[in-house]
């Protein structure tokens, strides 16, 4: 059996940050692994623990700088890797989820997995569509948010229960194959140990362009076009207390106070 | 034209993000200058129907297709209805039930999508808001595009209140059920627990600012000084350092405390839904830029591990070494 696991690199943004035209300043960024996706990694890299006729790999779209999150859920177990990459990928103004559904459709194609695990969302663009747009390009069943995940590939059915809002969960039999996009809590991710890390040197990473997958470069062309970012003008009128700890504790402490809520 | 909105309810209740779309939808139609269809797919749909029935609905359309939402279903039922209207633009919740159909109707019919919509303005192009990067910034986009598909971010419009006038008509969609590879069972409420958040005065509310398990002592004995009851965020209860009961927000509970102190909280989408109607809002937080500080009424720009202590002090409590 064959996991398939969608690994991005995600941009966080420093405390202060600077725009650049459309986009956050690239001195302002940092990058790390995808929070959903490193449950993602951790459930496919489980369930192969308990078999031992599972292959997990990864699929990345971005440039090479994503090597080393690529390593890191190489070194928490997966198997091997691919990363999708192109000038005309690093030219587009960014990806929409059409272009990457396809993208890593098309990887899909290739590798013909039996269940692909994405994660909910990306912390960065949080459009929260991917998985099941990819789910629908390559024909697959999926479910959106899952936070229990029982496999029985024997019988081609994943059990899910999906997380719901208010604390409410929805159970669902989902046929195989699938895509399942993966809510955090769901497991508790390792840490990649030594060994793994240096596992991970000699896994392999497979670079593939557009031309390789048989993609067309217009598959980057979107019909949305970015055309400002900004910082949201806020809306709020916080009174921000100044001054050392002890003097905005004491603030804080007498506002308390003359709420009435708290005695003493 | 046309703008097409899809409703969504569970467990018998339509739910409000459906009148919120409503509102979204009539905003949306104006800037078109076209109608507003809602549409209500599975369980009472007639009293669903009724309820959708708010000032700016043209038509209604019911689709009397199982009880409670299978994306299956919803997939097919949407398709077809969007085939008999031709939308300009197809408005589903950014709710987790529609993040799990509207990318598969937008990448099977060719649709553009875009999710989380928070704002859009003019016709032609559409331009539409999204936040990105953690609530950090707004960014804009023009939707290039005759026909396309958005998400709508609950909470962001205001419900539509007054009765309306629309007609209702029930729509026969074709369902193909050998095609559902899906089957929902039904449903599990996580359970209760201990205390229960919801009731509490004040709470104290700790986020990953808090670094470590080993730390939370600190934010436990700030609640004790101030009788206060200890809530969170998402990843201390993910990370198993407070039980589920504790989490507030989305997929947790939905508090309205006298006051609530979020320490080392950013103030994502998800979270803010279960506490932005609490009556005062205090947080502690070293970045200036986060989204918290925008539902804020007093707010405190430093480190909570030289705040926190220097509170618990004021009350006459004892920090705990960590
Ligand atoms: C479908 C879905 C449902 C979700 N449901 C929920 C939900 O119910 N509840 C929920 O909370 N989240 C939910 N989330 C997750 C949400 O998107 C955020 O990831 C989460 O709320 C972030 O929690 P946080 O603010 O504690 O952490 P972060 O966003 O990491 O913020 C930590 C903050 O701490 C500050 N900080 C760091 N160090 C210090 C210090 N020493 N002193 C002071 N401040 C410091 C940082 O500046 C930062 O702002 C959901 C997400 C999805 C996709």
């Amino acid at each position: 059996m064959k996991i398939l696991v969608t690994v991005k690199e995600v941009a966080e943004v420093d405390d202060e940050f600077e725009i650049d035209g459309l986009d956050i300043a690239e001195g302002s960024l940092e990058y790390d692994l995808n929070e959903w996706d490193d449950y993602a990694i951790e459930e496919a890299v489980t369930i192969s623990e308990a078999r031992d006729d599972v292959e997990v790999v990864t699929v990345t779209v971005g440039p090479e700088r994503a090597e080393e999150t690529i390593r890191m859920a190489l070194a928490k177990g997966a198997d091997r890797a691919v990363r999708v990459w192109d000038d005309a990928i690093e030219d587009a103004q960014f990806l929409d989820v059409d272009a990457k559904a396809e993208l890593l459709g098309a990887v899909a194609a290739e590798e013909e997995p039996d269940l692909v695990l994405s994660g909910v969302q990306a912390g960065d663009d949080s459009n929260g569509a991917t998985g099941v747009a990819l789910a629908e390009t390559i024909g697959f069943e999926w479910a959106a948010v899952v936070n229990q995940l029982d496999l029985d590939a024997d019988a081609g059915v994943a059990s899910v229960h999906r997380e719901l809002e208010g604390g409410i969960e929805e159970l669902t039999d989902v046929d195989l194959p699938a895509v399942l996009t993966i809510q955090t809590g769901i497991n508790e991710p390792r840490y990649a140990s030594l060994r793994g890390i240096r596992q991970a040197q000699r896994k392999p990473l497979e670079v593939r362009s557009l031309e390789d997958l048989g993609l067309d470069p217009s598959v980057v062309e979107s019909p949305l076009e970015r055309t400002s970012m900004y910082e949201p003008t806020s809306e709020s009128d916080a009174t921000v207390w100044q001054g050392s700890a002890d003097e905005t504790a004491e603030s804080l402490a007498s506002l308390l106070r003359e709420k009435g809520v708290i005695e003493g | 034209m046309t703008v097409l909105a899809v409703a969504e309810h569970r467990r018998g209740d339509l739910r409000d993000v459906s009148l919120e779309l409503v509102t979204a939808g009539r905003e949306l139609a104006d800037e078109l200058d076209t109608d507003l269809a809602v549409a209500v797919v599975g369980g009472d749909v007639d009293a669903f129907a009724g309820r959708l029935d708010r000032e700016g609905v043209d038509t209604i359309y019911t689709v009397s297709e199982g009880e409670e939402f299978n994306h299956g279903v919803y997939t097919q039922a949407v398709e077809q209805l969007h085939a008999d209207l031709d939308p300009t633009a197809l408005l589903v919740p950014n709710s987790v039930n529609g993040l799990d159909y509207a990318p598969a109707v937008a990448d099977d019919l060719g649709l553009s999508l875009v999710t989380d919509v928070v704002a859009f303005e003019g016709g032609d192009p559409i331009e539409v808001i999204r936040e990105q990067y953690g609530g950090k910034v707004e960014t804009t986009y023009d939707v290039e595009a005759d026909q396309y598909v958005l998400t709508i971010r609950p909470a962001e419009w205001p419900a539509a209140e007054a009765s309306g006038d629309a007609t209702t008509e029930a729509f026969e969609a074709d369902i193909d059920e050998a095609a559902l590879g899906t089957t929902v069972n039904g449903f599990e409420e996580v359970a209760g627990g201990d205390v229960d958040i919801t009731e509490a005065d004040v709470l104290v509310s700790v986020g990953r600012g808090i670094e470590d398990e080993e730390n939370i002592p600190l934010i436990e004995e700030l609640a004790d000084a101030l009788g206060a009851t200890l809530s969170s965020s998402r990843p201390i209860v993910d990370n198993g350092w407070l039980p589920q009961n504790r989490q507030v927000g989305q997929s947790g509970k939905v508090v309205t405390p006298d006051v609530y102190i979020a320490i080392g909280i950013s103030g994502a989408v998800q979270h803010v839904a279960g506490m932005k109607g609490s009556d005062t809002i205090v947080a502690i937080n070293t970045d200036p830029n986060a989204p918290i500080y925008d539902i804020a009424d007093y707010g405190i720009v430093d480190d909570l591990f030289e705040v926190v202590p220097e509170l618990i002090e004021q009350f006459g409590g004892e920090a705990p070494d960590l």
